[in-house]
């Protein structure tokens, strides 16, 4: 029989005691902060979605990668994805989900009306929700406590728009006169096409008229005869992607040559894809909308790693990127992932350490007042940034024609 | 008032575009008619041909018109397998099984489109994609001439096939009266099936007529298969005759209202014509009386 000596004792002891503590390592390991992506990844909304969560994971692998939440012991963001199936119910549906999977924020919604309902269900949680793109201005003019926006609404972009439509007219000794607005006949497009109304008599526009088109068209052939038929001097269209492509492409068959084609918030307009695939059916058509900073270097590499899988440079994934950015930096000021404290955090946020043409952020009633849209021109196969001056890296060309 | 010439454009373009849903909606009034389902899974192979003749284009550098010889070929067997080895064995020949059985493969090849191709919405750039027929002041979208010709010359062959060959006469023997053709030597399964594969074939003729001026993403097969269903009733359940002269005058309606009542009403026109149909006369156009 092996003696039992104290030393020994002491050894198994403390050899016991280590394995007792290993749990506790591991559980020093601070377990992930979740946190929601809603996008649209099915339906007619699909690619905008994927673009939209592409720029989520851009930004989550970043932060994990440089060590993930510092205010809480390096905590890794992990994302809990839910497709909103481009409608208000499947957003709303996939926030209940969310709820159970204890989310500590929602970030994304793409379109308005998926925006409206399920920042609207994650209120009734207290969830904090970043809206990414959806621009009608109702989303924080509701006095839900729990939404933000960072980027633009329609009210903002509109009157930009229009500023530097004037201003574009009269550099060229006006020659635009006559509009035909086109809109797709959803929130975003009627309510744009309200305030256009509403505005660019006054500037100095005559409107001949305001074409509605649903989503998803199966044929723009009308919408262009009309314009045929009016042969206005410019077209403000504000469609999602595929109509838009179908519009400008029978524009082209017609023979329809506008003076310009101005689109606000256009989904095609200012993607790389439509200017890739239709080169001429693109050129010098010009959009006002969300746009990522080019003057900032992180742009270039988060573009890079956008454009590695062989995807396109759209704003949704420079929006997306930036408002988990936005997110991560709250969270890390709250040092918790406590809903009130989180949204208390973003409320006060003065975060600049994004991509987009803004300043810090500054929220009013959740909405970031240094959001601004930029103008840019389709250019020789290539998208130029017309306006504002400050970081235009191109003339706008206008009269088209 | 809108010029003359507006209004002959979006007649011509009416007609153009209503002889694709012509043939979108013959495979459907076919497989109608002799297997007396509605085949849910038609949107879904639609947009399953689309991609095809994309793929066709995009990685072998094939054009859509010499894309559709062999696509026809290979979604005629599609369509053979499909009904002969999945859906008659799964549904056990019972027709609300049948629905089912398309209804579940509609949604697994949707999403396994959304899967192998995501969700990006592709189009291809083919050199007469711009190219119109000037006829005085009309411009005629070139694809969409050759579209509405090709329909006729579809929908001809069809009728020929279905008049004057064997198989033509079992399709419509089994259509008749299934057991009585049973009874006569018919091989039933092998007529359903090759009637699925007809109509597999006309979807496969249609993608390769709307891609040049059209686009594709995993969902758009369903953007016509309602005006399909719609043509099918206005036409007569089963006809092919029907089938072309409901396509044509649903596209021309969708344009004249489209063009008249704006692109968000236009739709309304096809649907008030459905219900008119159901009202007047619920046989169809072409339909056999009940």
């Amino acid at each position: 029989m092996t003696e039992v000596t104290r030393r020994t004792l002491l050894k198994a002891g403390s050899a016991t005691g280590a394995v007792l503590a290993m749990p506790a390592v591991l559980r020093a390991q601070p377990a992930p902060v979740r946190i929601g992506i809603l996008q649209p990844v099915t339906g007619a909304l699909a690619q905008d979605g994927e673009y939209g969560r592409l720029g989520a994971q851009i930004a989550f692998d970043e932060i994990n990668a440089a060590g993930g939440l510092k205010a809480l012991g390096g905590a890794k963001l992990e994302m809990v994805f839910g497709d909103a199936r481009s409608t208000p119910e499947g957003g709303t549906q996939e926030v209940e989900r969310m709820e159970a999977e204890k989310v500590a924020a929602i970030v994304g919604g793409f379109a308005s009306p998926i925006v409206l309902a399920a920042s609207q269900a994650a209120s009734r949680y207290a969830i904090p929700y970043i809206c990414d793109v959806g621009v009608a201005d109702n989303i924080v003019t509701r006095g839900l406590t729990n939404t933000f926006r960072f980027g633009p609404g329609f009210g903002i972009v509109t009157s930009t728009a229009l500023d530097n439509l004037v201003k574009l007219n009269e550099a060229a000794g006006k020659p635009a006169k006559t509009v035909v607005i086109v809109h797709e006949d959803g929130l975003f497009g009627s309510g744009m096409a309200k305030l256009l109304q509403a505005q660019l008599p006054g500037r100095g526009f005559e409107i001949l008229e305001t074409i509605a088109h649903p989503t998803p068209s199966r044929d723009m052939s009308n919408v262009a005869l009309r314009i045929r038929a009016l042969n206005p001097d410019l077209v403000i269209p504000s469609s999602y992607y595929a109509e838009f492509v179908l519009l400008a492409r029978t524009m082209q068959q017609q023979r329809i040559r506008p003076k310009g084609i101005y689109a606000i918030l256009n989904g095609a307009a200012s993607n790389f894809r439509f200017v890739k695939e239709f080169p001429d059916a693109a050129n010098l058509v010009m959009d006002c909308n969300h746009w990522a900073d080019p003057r900032k270097p992180k742009t270039a590499e988060v573009r890079k790693l956008a454009e590695a899988g062989g995807r396109f440079w759209l704003y949704n994934t420079a929006l997306n990127y930036s408002c988990v950015k936005l997110l991560a930096d709250a969270i890390e000021r709250a040092g918790s992932t406590d809903r009130a404290k989180v949204t208390e955090a973003i409320a006060n946020s003065t975060f600049a350490d994004h991509i987009m043409p803004y300043g810090p952020t500054k929220f009013v009633n959740g909405q970031n007042q240094g959001a601004a849209p930029v103008n840019t021109q389709v250019q020789n196969g290539d998208i130029k940034v017309i306006f504002p001056d400050a970081f235009a890296d191109a003339k706008p060309i206008f009269p088209a024609t | 008032m809108l010029p003359i010439d507006i209004f002959l454009s979006a007649l011509a373009n009416g007609l153009m575009t209503g002889a694709v849903y012509a043939l979108v909606a013959l495979g459907l009034t076919l497989v109608y008619g002799v297997l007396h389902i509605i085949n849910f899974a038609h949107g879904a192979t639609l947009t399953a041909a689309m991609y095809a003749v994309w793929v066709a284009h995009d990685r072998f550098g094939l054009d859509p018109y010499v894309a559709v010889f062999p696509l026809t070929v290979l979604f005629f067997a599609l369509g053979y397998a499909l009904q002969r080895y999945v859906i008659g064995p799964a549904s056990h020949g019972s027709d609300s099984n049948i629905l089912l059985v398309t209804l579940g493969l509609s949604i697994l090849i949707e999403n396994a489109l959304l899967a192998g191709f995501r969700s990006d919405t592709r189009s291809i750039d083919v050199p007469y994609g711009f190219s119109v027929v000037e006829i005085g002041a009309l411009f005629l979208s070139l694809p969409k001439v050759i579209a509405f010709a090709a329909s006729f010359v579809v929908a001809g062959l069809l009728w020929l096939l279905m008049a004057h060959t064997d198989i033509g006469k079992a399709i419509r023997a089994v259509s008749r009266e299934k057991t009585g053709a049973a009874l006569s030597g018919i091989h039933v399964e092998h007529v359903y099936a090759v009637t699925f594969g007809l109509g597999a074939a006309c979807l496969a003729i249609a993608a390769a007529l709307l891609m040049p001026t059209f686009l594709v993403n995993p969902r758009v097969g369903n953007a016509f298969v309602l005006v399909a269903f719609t043509i099918v009733v206005l036409g007569g359940m089963g006809s092919v005759a029907g089938a072309l002269l409901g396509g044509l005058i649903i596209g021309v309606v969708e344009s004249l209202s489209g063009l008249y009542f704006g692109e968000s009403l236009g739709q309304i026109g096809i649907f008030l014509i459905f219900i008119l149909v159901l009202l007047v006369r619920p046989s169809g156009l072409f339909g056999a009386r009940a």
